[in-house]
């Protein structure tokens, strides 16, 4: 049985006190954009919401920081650095950073033409962001950007 | 919170021409916010693409994961990956109602993973000394 998060999450926080969140839930069909090619000739774009930075580059911060990373994709393992408000869940990723943003795994996957090439600079966000206002007119917008600076013809976005 | 942030920036690429597939451990917020395409593989939070040190592990599931961008057809449909963690102590603990908050506070101040981390972001020029 898998663990039911909102719940619990909810419950966690009445019992602190705190107004109960109000978590998103779709009532529509999700909007859908077919592939127009095979995964093994796609360009693949990455998204980590785990707070991923490179060393050099500026951390996150907790209050809904809004603002993305771009992180080359053949950033050192041993450069790559977290910063989230559920600092609690980054204990393995920090010491492997694979559990979380996947690119050894991509690398290797494109190496067997499993994906047609990976997007030269991958994105990272610091998904605890409360306001969902924000992630739609803030934290969406820009990894759409990003990501077609990119020229992708799909992204995998990893939830942490 | 961040598996609800996959869905509403999938939903968002989406509907602007780019095809996605959120990867995640969060089955209740997955079915929630319905992104086009999820894949579900139910191993603890900070894990969605795999065991700690586990290289066989992390390319199975981000090889099972990519297959969904041709299986899954149906707008909101999720696929499970049937990978098993293992020692199951975790959903005890994740599922818990009590214990404190466990989030860091909340202010604007960037939150470096290591001391020397803002050095080298000063040294970049990315942050003002």
């Amino acid at each position: 049985m898998s663990v039911n998060y909102m719940q619990a999450i909810r419950a966690r926080y009445e019992r602190l006190g705190y107004t109960p969140y109000r978590w998103y839930e779709a009532d529509d069909t999700p909007p859908w954009t077919a592939m127009t090619k095979p995964l093994s000739k796609a360009r693949v774009g990455l998204l980590s919401t785990s707070g991923a930075y490179v060393r050099g580059q500026v951390a996150y911060h907790y209050k809904d920081d809004t603002s993305i990373r771009a992180l080359p994709n053949n950033v050192a393992q041993a450069d790559l650095r977290f910063s989230h408000i559920t600092e609690n869940y980054l204990v393995d990723a920090k010491r492997d950073p694979n559990c979380i943003v996947p690119l050894t795994q991509l690398h290797t996957l494109r190496d067997e033409g499993v994906i047609g090439s990976l997007a030269e600079r991958v994105f990272s966000c610091m998904g605890g962001v409360y306001s969902q206002r924000r992630v739609r007119e803030e934290v969406a917008p820009a990894v759409l950007q990003g990501l077609r600076a990119e020229q992708v013809d799909c992204a995998l976005l990893v939830a942490m | 919170m961040c598996h609800q942030t996959v869905c509403l920036v999938a939903r968002h690429l989406e509907t602007h021409g780019i095809t996605t597939l959120c990867l995640g451990s969060a089955l209740d917020i997955f079915s929630a916010g319905r992104p086009p395409r999820a894949v579900f593989v139910d191993y603890p939070l900070g894990h969605s693409a795999g065991k700690t040190f586990d290289p066989t592990d992390q390319l199975a599931v981000v090889r099972a994961a990519l297959g969904g961008f041709a299986s899954l057809t149906t707008p909101g449909d999720i696929l499970r990956l049937a990978n098993v963690w293992g020692d199951e102590a975790w959903r005890a603990e994740a599922a818990s109602t009590r214990g404190e908050d466990s989030r860091q506070p909340r202010d604007e101040t960037p939150q470096f993973q290591l001391p020397t981390d803002r050095d080298a972001a000063i040294a970049s020029g990315a942050l003002e000394a």
